[in-house]
């Protein structure tokens, strides 16, 4: 038998049809919803006289329109506020499960799946956000969909797809501290580019990731994506099992026994080949701060905004310049002389308790700078939410001087009323650093929550390594 | 869905790299509930002086001289030239509904993003994938003149420039096979149904975890 890789054993195992050409028909089975794009997949289905092939797959929750203050006034925008009704809406007419905006388990999609155990190893994972790869974490196919798939997978239980190359990123050794899972993400990223996944599939793997909690491997696979592969996943262990045990949605009594041993499988075979490897050392590995308008534009926090030089041909350069241009930086300036405006921590790439408890550490009796406007935390669902209140974060937090907000996905792309005015520099642990994603105008600078924080206290980028 | 068969189409260029889906259609407009009326606001941006918001008259709105779609020798154009990784981000439907909604139904580059690719073939747009010195060579001749239009055909996987160049392009079968009958996916795995009904029941058997 020939060596498989984790991907080969998760796509075969979904294969319902092949066609010559190699497109198949692929199982899903979970389907993650949420309202942005999801109102033109239900009507698509209304319209065709349809319903939802299995509602049990399927489990939805507001997250990106929702208010991060008070919501007991419901949504002040008004089509916001539509938006999210046709949420409730559709949910209700086909008996869909969803976490409704005022519910304890309502949070970032990406962060209540894994949550609830709704995602599990094995799975076919989809909803129409491109973030889905965070579920390969649990050595899941996961990924991203657009709303015409939305409403294939509502009718058919099926998305037609193709499979991709697999890529194995392997990082071995181990972290220094206070470098993190974004860390290595944002390293990676700029090793291959945003570009340099695309077409496949990437498994991380190594000595580096196995140490990592479920929290970072989730971090890490969330931004596969933004090195272009639409699926990122991480083979199962004991910290797989150990998190997953006892979640609302996990297996039960025999059946947990028996899914165990199946997701035990769940790894490449010794010696199975892949179609490209990236090798990291993780001891090289430093804070990342990502210095323009692209994942792939980061640095070292002891390094410099590069200089046009560097730049690999013209296309880039003229990137590099109008991104100096857009993020009000010159070339060669210290990532540590760089000021900021405002502090967001959140957003599906760092909001769970971990993130939460990191970023605590470097608060804990500091003060927001003077020259900081806005620092604000935003937790991934309810339940960190309220995990952290039992912890005592938020005190932490709010004698910091930070804003601490109720569950969404808020500052990361600004579609409610958190976001940054034009000109204004954050320091977030979110995602994207495209021209305008947290506003018009609004200047992102990609950070891991410890240095977000610790960016906070200095008003300014600094080494967490060396912070005291 | 649309189908696409043969374009002979006006030509505009967007030189830079890594376009993104929120540039193509920013979060703000993403709020709507409908498919369509995207155009208007396609590189919102980029393209207009001031803020956009959803509900404004987009007529009325000053525009940025400077971007280049809004040079008058790039009206009506249908084919969009693009640079390597063109509609990376989210994952965003609304952005090929915003740009076929301004007119294009040929969108070619060295590389596209995946997600971005696969919305395009759901939509009527062709998304053509030509080699980087091809596409460096398409920027020129753009550029050098006026009126340049380009000529696509899908069932000959061929792009033809004024002079009769021509380049060959791949597609897959079943893109191809949807895009020029004007076929969506879902009507097509319907008619397999019974497989996959058949796969749902091992599945079951398999994993039943699964189906709780
Ligand atoms: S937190 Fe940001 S990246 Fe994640 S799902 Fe929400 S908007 Fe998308």
């Amino acid at each position: 038998m020939t060596a498989k890789t984790l991907y080969d054993k998760l796509w075969e195992s979904h294969v319902v049809h092949e066609e010559s050409d190699g497109t198949a028909l692929i199982y899903i089975d979970r389907h993650l919803v949420h309202e942005v794009t999801s109102p033109q997949a239900f009507e698509g289905l209304k319209l065709a006289g349809r319903r939802p092939w299995r509602v049990g797959s399927i489990l939805a929750v507001p997250d990106h329109n929702v208010p991060t203050t008070d919501r007991s006034q419901g949504i002040a925008d008004p089509i916001s506020r539509l938006q999210v009704e046709t949420l409730d809406n559709n949910c209700a007419e086909f008996g869909v499960t969803e976490f409704k905006m005022n519910d304890l388990r309502q949070g970032i999609v990406h962060v209540i799946g894994p949550e609830q155990g709704a995602t599990l190893p094995g799975m076919t994972v989809v909803c129409g956000d491109s973030h889905t790869s965070t579920h390969g974490a649990f050595a899941a196919l996961a990924h991203g969909i657009g709303t015409s798939e939305v409403e294939h997978v509502l009718a058919t239980q099926c998305l037609v797809a193709k499979k991709s190359k697999a890529m194995q990123v392997k990082v071995e050794g181990a972290l220094q501290k206070g470098v993190t899972a974004k860390d290595i993400a944002l390293a990676v990223i700029g090793k291959i580019g945003t570009a340099g996944g695309t077409g496949y599939a990437i498994e991380f793997a190594g000595s580096a990731i196995r140490a990592l909690s479920m929290e970072g491997r989730m971090t890490l696979c969330n931004m596969a994506i933004e090195a272009g592969a639409r699926a990122g996943m991480v083979a199962v262990d004991d910290t797989t099992i150990d998190y997953l045990k006892g979640r609302p949605y996990s297996p039960r009594a025999e059946q947990w026994e028996n899914a165990v041993a199946y997701w035990r499988t769940l790894k490449s075979d010794d010696g199975a080949s892949f179609d490209a490897v990236v090798e990291l050392d993780a001891a090289d590995i430093q804070p990342q701060v990502t210095w323009g308008t692209s994942p792939e534009m980061v640095v070292g926090v002891n390094g410099r905004v590069p200089d046009l030089a560097q730049a690999r041909n013209e296309v880039q350069r003229g990137d590099w310049e109008r991104a100096y241009a857009y993020m009000g930086l010159q070339a060669n300036t210290a990532i540590e002389d760089i000021a900021i405006d405002k502090v967001f921590i959140g957003s599906c790439t760092n909001s769970r308790i971990e993130d939460l408890r990191a970023a605590a550490s470097i608060a804990k009796g500091k003060r927001v700078a003077a020259n900081v406007k806005l620092a604000m935390v935003v937790p991934g669902s309810g339940l960190v939410k309220a995990q952290a209140e039992k912890e005592g974060l938020d005190k932490i937090f709010k004698d910091a001087g930070f804003e601490w907000r109720e569950p969404g996905c808020s500052m990361c792309l600004a579609m409610n009323a958190d976001r940054l005015e034009p000109g204004e520099r954050c320091a977030a642990t979110s995602n994207r650093n495209f021209e305008g994603r947290q506003g018009q105008g609004g200047r992102t600078h990609l950070v891991s929550p410890e240095m977000a924080a610790a960016a906070a206290i200095a008003g300014h980028f600094v080494d967490v390594r060396n912070y005291q | 869905m649309d189908s696409f068969t043969t374009l002979d189409g006006l030509v505009a260029p967007l030189d830079r790299a890594n376009v993104d889906t929120d540039a193509i259609i920013p979060k703000q407009f993403l709020k709507s509930i409908k498919r369509s009326g995207f155009g208007p606001n396609a590189f919102d941006e980029w393209r207009y002086l001031d803020h956009g918001e959803p509900g404004m008259d987009n007529s009325k709105r000053p525009l940025n001289p400077d971007f280049v779609l809004n040079q008058p020798r790039y009206q009506g154009a249908s084919v969009l030239l693009a640079r390597e990784n063109f509609g990376c981000g989210s994952s965003r439907e609304h952005a090929p509904w915003a740009l076929l909604d301004y007119g294009f139904h040929a969108i070619i580059a060295p590389s596209f993003a995946d997600i971005f690719f696969n919305n395009c073939f759901k939509n009527g747009i062709l998304p053509i994938r030509l080699e980087a010195s091809i596409v460096d060579k398409l920027f020129d001749e753009v550029a050098a003149n006026e009126g340049y239009r380009l000529a696509v055909d899908l069932e000959k996987q061929t792009v033809t420039t004024p002079s009769g160049e021509s380049f060959a392009f791949d597609v897959d079968a079943h893109r191809k096979y949807c895009l020029l009958n004007g076929f969506d996916d879902i009507g097509l795995t319907l008619q397999q149904v019974d497989k996959i009904k058949a796969f749902e029941g091992r599945h079951r058997i398999k994993q039943p975890w699964l189906f709780n």
